[in-house]
Order: C-alpha cells, then sequence, then structure tokens
C-alpha cells in the first residue's frame, strides 16, 4: 500500500482552479520530486499533502487516512509522522537553533531532558551543526537555515519528509550539500522523501520518480529517465529551458515596435 | 446612491465578520486557556505567560504610572479652577478619587496597553505569519491559538487589571499633591478623604472593565496577527490596525459598561 494517495484531488482559490483532478501514489522510502515551474500549484500540493489546507474534492491519504476529513487528533497524529522543512526554513527566532529542534521533543514526548538534549545534539550531528546549538536562527548563514529546518524536521523521527524548495536562494555548493544530506537521511533512516523544487540538478540528483505539474495538472509522471525522455512538449519545454512564445504575448513586441518607430 | 448603499452594508457586513472573527476566537482561546495555568497545564505555556505578564505589566508600568500621575494633575488643576470658584475645592478629592477607580485609571492603561502590547502581539503573530512559522507549528501538530494566544491573553487577563489599579493609585497621589501644594491638606487626612469618597464597588466596577479591555486588546492584537497576508507591509498595516481598532473597542466598551452600571444602580 503507498504511504501517501492522492485522489481525484481539486483545489480552488476564490472560483480559481489550481489544481485538477490530480491522481498519484507515492510508495513507503521513495523519493518523490514535484516539480515544476512557477505557479503551476506544486506549492499548493505540498500543502495539501501536509494537510495545511482542504480540497474542494478529492482527498490526500497518509497511510490510508483521509488527512481531509478526520478529526483533529487524528490529523495531529498524522502529522508527526511528517516532518516539514519549509522553504523559509521557519525557525522560530525567539528559540535558539537547539530550543527549536527540542520543542516538538518537550512537548509531544515524555523523555527526560537529558535523553531530549542528547536526541538534539545527535539531530544536529546528521546536519552538521552540531556547533551552532546555542545560536539564535537569525544569525546562521541561509544554508545553515535551512539544514536546522532539516534537523527540526527530523526530530520526532518521522516516516515521512517534505521539502519545499529546498535549493532556493543557496549558492550551487551549498544546495548541492542539502542534496547529498537529503540523499544520506534516506538512505540512513529509510523515510520517504516528498521534495517541491524547480531545480532540474537538484531534481535528478535526489528523485527516484519525477511528477511533473503544468497549470495544475501532472503531464508526466515517471523515473528520472522517463521524465528526461517524455516528448511532452511542456515537459521538453521545461527541460530545455526554452522561454514561452513571445507571440503568445503580442502586446510587448507591438510595444517595442510603436517605441522604436517613434523614437 | 446605490453606490453609497453598497458601501455602507459592505462595511457593516465586514465589521459583522469582524467581531463575528473576534467571537470565535475568543471561544477557542477560552477552550486553551487551561493549557496555560499553573500546575494543571503545560509549564512552558504557563512559563511564556509569566514572560507576557512580566512585558505587559511590569515594563509598562512606568510609562502607565507617569500617564496616571499627569492625568491626576490635570484632573484636579481643571476640577480646581471651577470648583474653587463655588468653594468647593475639596469636592476635588472625590473627583480624582471615584474619577480615578471607576473610569479614568482602567482607561488609561488599556490605551497605554493597547498601544505598547496590542502592537506588538500583531506584529509578532503577523510575522510568523509572513514567515511560516504559523504553518509551521501547525505541521508540528501545535494549536496556534493554545501555543500563541492563550498565555497572551492569560498575562493580559492578570496583567491588566493590576496595572489598572497602580494608575489608581498614581493618579491619586498625584491629585494628593495637587492638593499639598495648593491647600496644604496633608497627604494622611488627602487619604482618608479619599478612602471616604470611594466604595468597594467602585474598585470592582474599575477591575471589571479592566478585564473587558484586556480582552479586547489581546484578540483584537491577535487577530489582527493571524489576518496577516503578503508580506512585511502587511505586518505594518496590522499593527496600526491592531491599535486602532483596539482603541477604538475599548472607548465603546467603556461606554456600554458605564452605562450598564449607571442604570443598574452600581455607581
Amino acid at each position: 500500500m503507498p504511504i501517501i494517495s492522492i485522489r481525484d484531488l481539486v483545489v480552488e482559490y476564490d472560483g480559481r482552479r489550481i489544481l485538477d483532478k490530480l491522481n498519484l501514489d507515492i510508495q513507503q522510502g521513495e523519493t518523490m520530486v514535484l516539480l515544476g515551474g512557477s505557479g503551476c500549484g506544486k506549492s499548493t500540493l505540498l500543502r495539501q499533502i501536509i494537510g495545511l489546507e482542504r480540497p474542494k474534492s478529492g482527498s490526500v491519504l497518509i497511510k490510508g487516512n483521509d488527512i481531509g476529513c478526520c478529526s483533529p487528533a487524528e490529523l495531529n497524529r498524522i502529522r508527526r509522522s511528517i516532518g516539514v522543512a519549509f522553504q523559509s526554513a521557519a525557525l522560530f527566532n525567539s528559540l535558539s537553533v537547539e530550543d527549536n529542534i527540542a520543542l516538538p521533543l518537550r512537548e509531544h514526548t515524555n523523555l527526560a531532558p537529558s535523553i531530549i538534549d542528547l536526541m538534539v545534539w545527535m539531530k544536529l550531528l546528521v546536519v552538521g551543526l552540531e556547533d551552532f546549538g546555542k545560536m539564535p536562527p537569525k544569525e546562521l548563514s541561509g544554508g545553515m537555515k535551512k539544514r536546522a529546518a532539516v534537523a527540526r524536521a527530523m526530530a520526532l523521527d518521522p516516516e515521512i519528509l517534505v521539502f519545499d524548495e529546498p535549493s532556493a536562494g543557496l549558492d550551487p555548493i551549498v544546495a548541492a550539500d542539502l542534496d547529498e544530506l537529503i540523499l544520506l537521511l534516506k538512505q540512513v533512516f529509510g523515510v520517504t522523501v516528498i521534495v517541491v523544487t524547480h531545480e532540474l540538478p537538484s531534481a535528478y540528483r535526489i528523485a527516484d520518480r519525477i511528477a511533473m505539474l503544468y497549470n495544475g495538472s501532472f503531464l508526466a509522471v515517471g523515473t528520472k529517465d522517463e521524465i528526461r525522455a517524455s516528448q511532452n512538449p511542456h515537459v521538453r519545454q521545461f527541460l530545455d529551458r526554452v522561454p514561452d512564445d513571445m507571440a503568445k504575448t503580442p502586446a510587448i513586441p507591438a510595444f517595442f515596435e510603436r517605441y522604436l518607430e517613434e523614437n | 446612491m446605490a453606490t453609497l448603499l453598497e458601501g455602507v452594508g459592505k462595511n457593516t457586513l465586514s465589521y459583522l465578520d469582524y467581531i463575528g472573527n473576534l467571537n470565535v476566537q475568543l471561544w477557542q482561546t477560552l477552550r486553551a486557556l487551561g493549557a496555560s495555568l499553573p500546575l494543571i497545564g503545560n509549564r512552558y505555556r504557563w512559563k511564556e505567560a509569566v514572560r507576557q505578564m512580566l512585558e505587559i505589566g511590569v515594563d509598562a508600568l512606568p510609562m502607565v504610572g507617569l500617564m496616571a500621575m499627569s492625568t491626576g494633575f490635570i484632573l484636579a488643576m481643571q476640577g480646581a479652577s471651577e470648583l474653587r470658584r463655588f468653594g468647593a475645592i475639596h469636592y476635588v478629592i472625590d473627583l480624582v478619587a471615584v474619577g480615578f477607580t471607576r473610569e479614568l485609571g482602567p482607561l488609561l492603561t488599556a490605551i497605554a496597553v493597547s498601544g505598547r502590547s496590542g502592537s506588538a502581539f500583531a506584529a509578532e503573530i503577523g510575522t510568523m505569519e509572513v514567515t511560516e512559522e504559523i504553518d509551521s507549528l501547525r505541521v508540528m501538530a501545535f494549536d496556534p491559538v493554545e501555543f500563541l494566544l492563550a498565555p497572551k491573553y492569560l498575562a493580559a487577563l492578570i496583567a491588566v487589571p493590576c496595572l489598572s489599579v497602580v494608575s489608581n493609585l498614581c493618579g491619586i497621589f498625584a491629585g494628593g499633591l495637587f492638593m499639598f501644594f495648593s491647600t496644604r491638606l496633608g497627604l494622611v487626612l488627602y487619604l482618608r478623604y479619599v478612602l471616604d469618597s470611594i466604595a468597594l464597588r467602585d474598585v470592582v466596577s474599575g477591575l471589571i472593565k479592566s478585564v473587558a479591555f484586556a480582552t479586547i486588546i489581546a484578540h483584537v492584537g491577535c487577530l489582527e496577527g493571524f489576518r496577516v497576508r503578503g508580506g512585511p507591509d502587511a505586518v505594518g498595516r496590522s499593527t496600526t490596525s491592531a491599535v486602532v481598532r483596539s482603541t477604538f473597542l475599548v472607548v465603546i466598551a467603556d461606554a456600554v459598561f458605564t452605562a450598564i452600571f449607571y442604570f443598574t444602580g452600581k455607581m
């Protein structure tokens, strides 16, 4: 049975359809990359998967439980099995890095403080921030913040790890480091990983399968090689980095032609 | 004409929607308040509530004290200039004592707390909305109302009435200073007159108002924060809106409470 099943998912904002009857199964232990251009609906899909929003119709099943219609207590139980590293890291600035990681452990477990300290140190060690635990998040670099967010997402040893644009705003070296960290976490802890990104090198490095979104629908779902070999024109346009046809927006060339004639 | 009516209708519905949201939030907070109580609740929430009490209450003491003393002085001087003409300057004591315990102490405190803490609540929660920290709380299975709002509300419920009492004392003390310098009335005698002029019900009605004002300030501040959508400019707008709306609602609530106490004969 897939760990996550998306069935006929429809999401609308103010009558505008953002996601249109999406269907997707994500198997336990696989890394699924949700790929697509800006505004295609991948972050909206992510918010549905982590239960931050409810769909207009359809369902998201996590381990067989529909998170759109379960009780708040059930939803919280499911959420404890999901770790999320947000695009902006979303660390609590009023807490130190280690307190950020300790927060879910202190609140959701009965572990002794010494055990929690040890677990926090281990999480920091995994992400390479063992010397930065006492620092406030605002004093960390962009890459370190993302690593700290990963450590916090890992705090309760979740079965599913979700990354929203992990490489956004990072230089290629730090982004590659983060890709290696995702691969390491999957290898060591056997977690199911979902990554939302528009970075092709990152997607090719970490993905077991890629789901390509375009205008709220899946254009293609398959392995890296299947996506690479796809002949769908929109997939090819994305992979080959081809700009949109200027003819679709005639106002812009017409404006420049008029401008050149007048001057 | 139709546009004017449309505008009035739209604004009325928008205000009703806002009041409805405030009530829903109040209900959710009352349900979550138990988690912030000492001994029976979550110790981290209680710790946060104590921290908030220090910020709302102790940090505001100098400001509230100075405001109350200035207002007490102003009230005594303005009252004396009129009452002196009728040879009734001793009524200044009643004016300051009753005026502060029933009305000015709670109102001044509420205006100060609204400006300091109401705006801070909106800015803190609004920034957390913008930086996805609220989403982060939700996905970590925390209820933002229990985590953020309940400790602030509990702190305001305790700190604002305490500040009101301090405000009353400072205002009355300022009246005493005025009486000493203008009529050479001793402070001990002044305090005796003050105790004669105010009744326990005056203090209680002031404290009831304080609790209502604390509720308004905490909930408007937090609701404005939770309603933030967009970027830093939206946070700025929410802090302004928190101060304006909470001050407006505090004054309206004051009028309503005063009318209730007046017509039910409790004043």
